[in-house]
């Protein structure tokens, strides 16, 4: 779609009057062209509604599967239970964790990523716009596939690891919807790994050397790069189980000589990387909070970018860890024990960094900063109960206990869910242009701590004790009856703290809306107007220095404190085109104070901001000072690199033509095809299988053959959509 | 969607990509970055595969179908130089079109996807043969992960068919022009890949004893 964005004025000159901020896009295509309403996200291709898609679609999830956990924890309140059957207890305990990894933690992270790592690149749109939508809908489909399963005879009951050869054996199509599901759910994942990884490594806007990106793009691009390598290993293992289901294959056929151990091989070498994928976009989202809200750059940056490549690396080395009691020998439980040893380092280090960010610094204690101390700390608890487990004698006692529970639950609850919540309070007021109260922020973060401790403390101790996992009762004398309770009455207070952010969020709506940069913060994304315009950059930035925008608004004195720039932008103007050689070259020397990157935003619209700015600072948490040096985008001027192409262009009020991939049908109908076809081969019934193979194939040739940017209407002005059109060509032909 | 053009090309800064694209981070095109990605990801698909077939050599209870039973190395033999060879066509396809050269582009499409079509006849024909001989799916370990690590290639072969097939009919349409010569490449990659894949599997499921 075209739209057309005025060039800002020069510095001098007054905004507009309102009613020119944003010319209505200028055409109408046969294309799906909502502009708004329902259909407008079911055909979009932009990565912001597709990112927010994700997260809305992973929040229900996260609802349902919360509610899978409170019924789990009503059963085993007490002993003797029969509010549960042990079948309705196998099933809900195994959609609870496939629910809450694949269909929460996973794309919750994954929606951030598509939100946050075009924009914090200084990129307009993921590489391939359409895969995306198409990896949203694959999701969406996958999910709602396997909780088809509940109306249709029974959902998945062997584990959320789906052991074979028990699995294998198991009747009903139960295990079946879950092999189903998660291959589904595999295509979603695999897809968008290979389009974020493109986009960031070839998509970042100039200056933006890999070494300036913001640890949260790192720490998503390491987990994309696991899920890259990680998910054909799954695939392989689930198919290997269809086949075995479906056509009597014996690949996990003991009678048949196989080899139990397959599976759990198989299952961990990508079980194992899963973890860090759960964990590391967290604890980008971290790395990002801690540093704002200290007022201090990020501890050791570099030593941050390496642990988490190292911890990509080491984490394809541990996966036997999960099989210590499966009897591999003492040679290979050794090295893992030691290489499960070994991958504490790297995690520690960045808990240090992360302390070391908070010392001495300013810091502001908001709600995002409480959810990512929270996750500092909850998840070193993990982290200590994990360094338990690579100790082989240790692990042989835990394995299998509720142990092992409370330090997954403290690994992806305390460490994930916290730091995906802080994420959501701090990028809120950029999705939304409003924020989330900082009151019931905080009063959230405090229930949610005390019922997360009071939930997953107390397994440590049933664990110990010798409650086993997955058992669906426990008789009276076994000493588990108080801790149980206790634990039961913490999930009810975990449920009321979701309700208080269901309550924020819904008062946020008549929440005043926030300029660019209400945190005061460090990155590109607060240079854009909240919520971002669909091309994110009216101007590609130039950037000149890891944390660009904090440089664009802050000098150092001679002790080195930062103090707010005095010159007006405009003056440093001049050293622009010297910056750019030099930034793009790579000159590490060239520092933010001399050269400032271009980024524009429609005046109208930043006049807008600045009145609701001001209303923002006497909103709740948001800091006094936080508002005052935002303006940076706001008042940056137009960079007019552009002026040799296009001579028209030189004076605010021609019109500059950014095309942006156009909406598409497609990618949501390939999508709808995949369900076509599992449920074709899980039932046995060729003639709808083939129906939704040859839908798929139908809806890629037509994806394929249609332009990634629609062709645009004759213009009255021919040349301005000529001069800039490389913008929108290379959108991805296979995009 | 890429970085904009404008200020780099002024600053002759990012590195400059093959005329039709958008200049990008690496000067490879998305398109190149994407395909090497998901080639990395296939390899640990048919690195799995065939480590499971591998674990599982030998370890049939006895009595049933061995590979020394079926295997016909003469008659696959040349069914993988018939594959090899489809890599050398493609070649040709890749460099005709780089010349500008549309009608040995498709003649070499063509000959290509036709190469690949008789590999997968080939295969067809040779699980009938095994079949008839006893070895089906559910035989033994043997049975089940050898149809199902060929399957899994023949599938990959039967998808380069269609797309090499799916460039011939653009390019007779006229649509293939000689700036969309990075498509063939791209397609190109994969049939690469695809066959380096067989090389693989040929040695170590049938030449190696």
């Amino acid at each position: 779609m075209a739209i057309v964005t005025s060039p800002p004025p020069s510095p001098a000159e007054l905004p507009p009057p309102p009613g020119s901020a944003r010319p209505a896009p200028v055409r109408l295509l046969r294309r799906p062209t909502h502009p708004t309403g329902l259909w407008s996200w079911i055909t979009t291709v932009d990565h912001k509604k597709i990112g927010i898609m994700y997260s809305a679609a992973a929040f229900i999830f996260f609802l349902i599967g919360g509610i899978e956990a409170l019924l789990l924890r009503v059963q085993l309140g007490s002993p003797d239970n029969t509010f549960l059957s042990a079948d309705a207890y196998n099933q809900v305990f195994t959609m609870h964790g496939t629910t809450m990894i694949f269909l929460v933690v996973m794309p919750l992270s994954a929606g951030l990523a598509n939100y946050l790592l075009p924009i914090m690149v200084g990129a307009r749109d993921v590489a391939f716009p359409r895969l995306n939508a198409f990896g949203f809908w694959v999701f969406l489909v996958g999910g709602l596939f396997m909780y088809s399963s509940f109306l249709l005879g029974g959902a998945p009951n062997g584990g959320w690891f789906g052991y074979a050869p028990l699995t294998r054996n198991m009747p009903g199509h139960n295990i079946d919807y879950w092999i189903f599901g998660l291959q589904i759910l595999g295509i979603a994942s695999l897809t968008g790994a290979v389009n974020l990884i493109v986009t960031v490594i070839n998509m970042r806007a100039p200056g933006m050397s890999l070494f300036r990106m913001p640890v949260f793009v790192w720490m998503s691009l390491i987990a994309q790069f696991l899920l890259l390598f990680a998910l054909p290993v799954i695939t392989v293992a689930l198919f290997l189980l269809m086949f075995d289901r479906q056509f009597g294959a014996n690949f996990f056929n003991a009678q048949e000589g196989a080899d139990p151990l397959l599976w759990q091989h198989l299952f961990w070498l990508f079980g194992h990387p899963e973890v860090y994928i759960l964990i590391l976009p967290a604890m980008g989202v971290v790395s990002e909070i801690l540093p704002v809200f200290s007022r201090k750059p990020l501890f050791g940056y570099q030593v941050m970018v390496i642990s988490g490549i190292a911890i990509g690396f080491i984490g394809w080395g541990v996966w036997a860890h999960h099989m210590f009691v499966s009897g591999l020998g003492p040679v290979a439980t050794s090295a893992f024990s030691a290489s499960t040893m070994f991958i504490a380092v790297p995690t520690g280090v960045k808990i240090f960094n992360w302390l070391a960010t908070m010392w001495k610094g300013k810091i502001r204690i908001t709600a995002p900063f409480l959810f990512a101390v929270g996750f500092v700390t909850m998840f070193t608890i993990g982290g200590l109960s994990g360094v338990t487990h690579a100790v082989v004698p240790s692990d042989t006692q835990q394995t299998d206990t509720y142990y092992i529970v409370a330090h997954f639950h403290y690994v992806l609850f305390g460490g994930s869910m916290f730091g995906l919540f802080g994420g959501a309070f701090f990028w809120w007021p950029k999705f939304t242009g409003r924020m989330l109260s900082d009151r019931l922020g905080k009063m959230q973060f405090w229930l949610m701590l005390i019922g997360f401790n009071m939930t997953f403390g107390p397994f440590h101790i049933l664990g110990l004790q010798g409650m086993p996992r997955r058992i669906y009762t426990y008789p009276e004398d076994m000493g588990w009856d108080f801790w149980n309770m206790v634990a039961t009455v913490g999930s009810f207070l975990i449920a009321v703290s979701v309700l208080v952010f269901m309550w924020n969020v819904w008062k946020s709506r008549k929440s005043p809306q926030v300029g660019n940069d209400p945190w005061d913060a460090r990155t590109l994304e607060w240079s854009i107007p909240s919520p971002p315009p669909e091309y994110n950059f009216a101007e590609i930035p130039l950037v000149t220095a890891r944390d660009d925008l904090w440089h664009r608004k802050y000098e150092e004195d001679q002790e080195g404190r930062p103090v707010p720039r005095t010159r007006p932008e405009s003056e440093e103007r001049a050293a622009v085109g010297r910056a750019v050689e030099a930034a793009t070259g790579g000159e590490a020397g060239l520092r933010g104070p001399d050269a400032t990157s271009s980024v524009v935003t429609e005046t109208a619209a930043g006049r807008a901001e600045a009145a609701g700015r001001a209303e923002a600072e006497e909103g709740d948490g948001v800091d006094a000072t936080a508002g005052s040096h935002a303006e940076a985008g706001d008042e940056g001027t137009h960079h007019d690199e552009h002026g040799g192409h296009d001579g028209h262009d030189e004076h605010g009020g021609h019109d500059e033509h950014i095309h942006m991939p156009s909406p598409s049908y497609w990618p949501l109908v390939a999508a709808m095809g995949l369900a076509v076809v599992c449920y074709g081969v899980m039932y046995k019934f060729l003639p709808v299988a083939i129906l939704g193979g040859l839908w798929i194939v139908g809806s890629l040739y037509a994806w394929a053959l249609e332009p990634a940017t629609a062709p645009d209407e004759p213009e009255p002005e021919p040349s301005t959509s000529t001069d800039l059109e490389p913008v929108g060509s290379g959108t991805g032909s296979a995009g | 969607m890429s970085t904009i053009s404008a200020p780099t090309d002024a600053q002759g800064s990012h590195h400059e990509v093959e005329p039709g694209h958008p200049p990008t981070s690496t000067g490879l095109s998305n398109e190149k970055v994407a395909m090497w990605a998901f080639l990395g990801s296939e390899c640990l698909l048919f690195g799995a595969l065939i480590s499971v077939y591998l674990l599982y050599k030998g370890q049939s209870p006895g009595n049933t179908i061995t590979p020394e039973d079926v295997y016909d190395i003469p008659y696959t033999s040349v069914s993988s130089f018939v594959l090899l060879m489809s890599s050398l066509t493609m070649v040709l396809a890749l460099a005709a079109i780089q010349r500008g050269d549309h009608r040995r582009l498709r003649v070499w499409l063509l000959t290509t996807a036709l190469l690949g079509a008789s590999f997968v006849a080939g295969q067809v024909y040779e699980f009938t043969v095994f079949i008839k001989e006893g070895l089906t799916l559910s035989t033994n370990l043997f049975g089940s992960s050898f149809y199902v690590l060929t399957g899994f290639h023949g599938a990959h072969v039967t998808l380069g068919v269609l797309m090499l097939a799916s460039l011939y009919s653009l390019s007779l349409r006229g649509r293939m022009p000689t700036e969309k010569a990075e498509t063939v490449e791209l397609v190109g990659l994969y049939w690469h890949f695809v066959d380096i894949v067989w090389i693989v599997i040929f040695t170590l499921v049938y030449l190696i004893p």
